[in-house]
This record gives structure tokens, sequence and C-alpha cells, in this order.
């Protein structure tokens, strides 16, 4: 990928870094920044989230600040989802699309409390295409626009216990009473932090947006409280059983939504960039797929290998694969040709010089655990 | 500090090779095992199969890479070592018991190329 070719010293550092490096975590490039991969092991922090709870530094994300009273009218037109409608303190997900379906990002739009007044939060791989996007299609609706990326911190902490945590840690009563997708405005040293029940896990949790000082004490915080943190490795094995996307893998300007099988995320009763595309795309012109496949065997398909029918016809290739920690089994992503994604279709991959047969299943490989 | 052993020849791409007669068992060095995490997959050749000096011979899967066993002699393989297949974390808990091919030398002059303990310690800065 390109982060080889960021000189190191160019790369950039969360407000967390620091953190990171005294904890002996395994760090390396990743979009433009030096992350935590792992501090333990991939397994042990996965399995906490899944168990118990885990954090995650998430301040390489980008946020972008949208306000002004056309705000929502330009949202909507960038935006797959439909914002009309949707009440303050409500979370959506969807994505920004070329005018050919291609995919610029995909993202969250958080409706503030204020009136006319949104956040959106992007990937940090994206955060200048987005910004530079969304600065040209926002000429001639009438909003303002503040790419605060720099100055907000924010930790995801996720996992079952992840409630309970944000209560006893952080009092934030509050957390009890919020749905998953919804988010609510609180103080931390009299300054605002979001604090959102969202994530990439597929389990419970919360994401906390605050300024950078606040998320170092914040994680300190949680670190004394005995939560286990967590490396960008098992951020990929969470939130791949849990069959959400990953731009850049699932999703790119060759990966529209609906090849990727996100067309639920866009709605067609509204413009917006790429809808024609995409309509055609659901029209028949759809000509590749995104698939879970589930091999019979331990070998691991990853990104790059190739899917062939059993006959040996190549027909796609692996975008995600793991020998899943919480399901023992190995399986991935793959971008398939359409006649061949139907569920139970038999496919197999090649792994090296060997073929192992595998059979076409549900993306969602674990079962969430999500707030209701 | 990785382990490594004195009676061991070491090939640069992190291989071990122990030579009985004509036989030499190959398998990971500790350093390798530590660089690579947490094992869930051990890809083994079969048995009859022929391998060469410096040709990949299999792979070591961890959760989030794999990594190409390369074979530091030429010859035939004459055991796999089937008890990685259930249990690759073998290979992490014990780099040098957990061989992972008994090879039958073609060329046993190939040793000559490989590392003794001293060269590959230096090798990998330890």
């Amino acid at each position: 990928m390109s982060e080889n070719l960021i000189p190191l010293e160019q790369l950039q550092k969360t407000c967390l870094y620091d953190s990171h490096v005294a904890l002996g975590a395994k760090m390396s490039p990743f979009a433009g920044f030096m992350m935590p991969i792992q501090y333990d092991s991939i397994t042990i922090e996965h399995n906490a989230v899944r168990q118990h709870v885990g954090m995650f530094d998430v301040s390489h994300m980008g946020e972008i600040f949208v306000k002004g009273p056309e705000a929502e009218a330009f949202i909507n037109h960038i935006f797959t989802n439909d914002i009309r409608g949707f009440e303050p303190g409500k979370v959506l997900y969807g994505m920004m699309c070329y005018p050919d379906g291609g995919t610029v990002d995909d993202l969250l739009v958080y409706r503030e409390y204020l009136a006319n007044h949104f956040l959106l939060v992007v990937n940090a791989a994206n955060i200048d295409k987005d910004f530079a996007w969304i600065q040209e299609h926002a000429k001639g609706f009438d909003c303002k626009l503040d790419n605060a990326s720099p100055r907000i911190g924010q930790i995801a902490l996720q996992g079952p216990e992840a409630e309970k945590t944000i209560i006893e840690v952080l009092g934030y009563k509050e957390a009890a009473d919020l749905a998953f997708y919804t988010f609510c405005d609180v103080e931390y040293n009299g300054e605002r932090l979001i604090l959102s029940r969202t994530g990439y896990t597929g389990e419970d949790g919360f994401e906390i947006y605050t300024t950078n000082e606040n998320i170092v004490e914040i994680w300190d915080k949680f670190l004394k409280a005995g939560v286990q943190p967590c490396g960008l490795g098992c951020r990929d094995t969470l939130r791949f059983e849990a069959g959400l996307p990953l731009y850049g893998d699932e999703l790119s300007p060759e990966i529209t939504p609906v090849m990727a099988g996100l067309g639920m995320f866009c709605k067609y009763e509204k413009d917006f960039i790429g809808k024609q595309a995409l309509l055609d795309q659901k029209a028949g012109s759809l000509e590749k797929k995104l698939v879970g496949i589930e091999i019979e065997d331990k070998a691991i398909p990853r990104a790059g290998y190739p899917v062939e029918t059993p006959e040996g016809e190549e027909v796609g290739v692996v975008t995600t694969g793991y020998h899943s920690i919480s399901l023992d089994k190995s399986i991935c992503f793959a971008l398939v040709k359409k006649e061949y994604s139907a569920l139970d279709t038999p496919l197999c991959i090649r792994i090296r010089k060997k073929v192992f047969p595998g059979k076409v299943v549900k993306k969602r490989f674990y079962q969430t655990n999500y707030k209701k | 500090m990785s382990k490594i052993l004195d009676n061991l020849k070491y090939s640069e791409s992190h291989e071990w090779v122990k030579v009985e007669d004509n036989i030499a068992f190959v398998g990971v060095t500790d350093f390798a095992q530590k660089e690579m995490g947490d094992i869930t997959y051990v890809d083994m050749p079969e048995e009859g199969d022929d391998v060469l000096a410096g040709e990949e011979f299999g792979a070591l899967e961890s959760v989030k890479a794999s990594s190409e066993l390369i074979s530091p002699v030429s010859g035939t393989v004459v055991l796999v070592n089937s008890e990685l297949e259930d249990a690759p974390e073998k290979v992490n808990e014990d780099a040098y018991g957990a061989w992972i091919i008994k090879v039958e030398m073609s060329m046993p002059s190939e040793l000559d190329k490989l590392m003794d303990a001293a060269a590959y310690k230096k090798m990998i800065g330890e």
C-alpha cells in the first residue's frame, strides 16, 4: 500500500502516541499516522472486546462540522443516505459517491442538537480528499465547513461492559439511555464531549469525541480501571467478523456501495451525486458483488488471493480474510462476478499453490450485539 | 532476546536446520516466531515432495500475516510434522522443538552456505 511511500518523519501522531509507546505497542504506519497495531496480542485484544471491554485510539479519524441554513440540503446532496426527518441526537451511516457510483468514502453523519448543525466523521486516510470534495460541492449552498480533525481526539470503548465502564469511570449516567446510533453532549473539564453509542466491532460500545487533552486524560482513566488497550490489528478482525466494510478493501473509487452490498444505505427517493449510476447497477448493469466465503480448512484466504469456480475458472478476488478468532473458521470477503454471488454457491480460494473448496455465506459472519 | 541454539545451522530467511546423518530437520527460529506473533496455521508440503534450497516449501500464518517458508536445503520430504496441523501454536511455544519437515538431502554441501549460531545472532542484531 501507499503507506510505505510516506517518509517516517512525515507520519502524523495522534494525541495518544506517547501512551502507545509507553505501553510497548507494536507501532506501524496506517492512513498517514503512526498507529498501534497491537499491545499484547491480536487474539487477547479481540477477545477482550467480545467478552468484556476494550479501547481503541481512533483519534486519526476525521471530523468535519457543517452548519448553516442549507447544511441539510447540502449533506443530502453528497450523502447516499437520507438525513431529512432524522432527529437531533441521531447518527446515520452512508457513503459519498462519485458521479459514476464509485465510493469517495463511507462516513457517519451526526445531527447535532443545535438546529442546522451536523458532524461528519470520515476515514483517516481520506480526510484531505473528503474535505476537498466537500468544499467543492458545497459551493452554492449556504453553509460553513470546518475540518476539526486535528483538534479532536477520539476513543472507541467497545464491548459488553462498555456502558458500565463509562458510568463507573466517567460518571455519565446518560450512557444507559442511549440507543445504538444515537449520541448526547456532555461536559468534561468544562469542554464539550460527544458520547456516541456507535462502533466498528459488532459489539455494543461508545465512541467518545473531545479535545486532544481530554482524550489523553480519559485514556489514562480507562487504563487505570483495567480496560484492555486494543490496536488496529483486532479492530480489523472485529469489524470483519461483524460484516463491516473497510474503505480501501471493500469500498473504493472502483467499488460502489451497491457492489459492496450496502444498498440499504442508499436512498433513491432523493437526489445525490452518483444516484443514477447506482440505480443502473441495481437495474442490472452490476458486474461484481461482494460476498462472504467460508472454506473448509484452516488455511487463511488473504486479500488479493484469487477466487475460482470448482472447475478452475477465476471469477473474483479476496478483499479481506482471516481465520476468524470468534468463530474458528477461515472466512473472507471477496468481490466476485455477480452470477457466482448467491448463497451456497461453491467457490474455491487459491492459497499459494493449493486450492481450497468453500462456498458463499452471509457476510455478517458474527452475530452482532448492539444495544436496541 | 531470542533463543539461538549452538548446534544448529541458520538461513537468512530464519529457518533452522538440524542434521542427523543425511536427514535435515527444518523449522523456524525463535526470532521468527516472535516476529510472526500467534501462529494459527502451518502450510506444509506432502511427504515425497521435492524441495529446493532457496525455494518456498510452505508457509506460516498468523492472525495478521502469512510468511513463506524457504527450504535451506534440497532434497525429498520424508516426513512432515503432522502434529502442527492441529497445534500450530507449538511453533510459538518451542520453535526449536517444533520441526516442520524432515528432508533427505540430495546436496549436503549446501549446508556450508548456511550460518552458524554466531553469524545468525549477528544478522538479527541481538
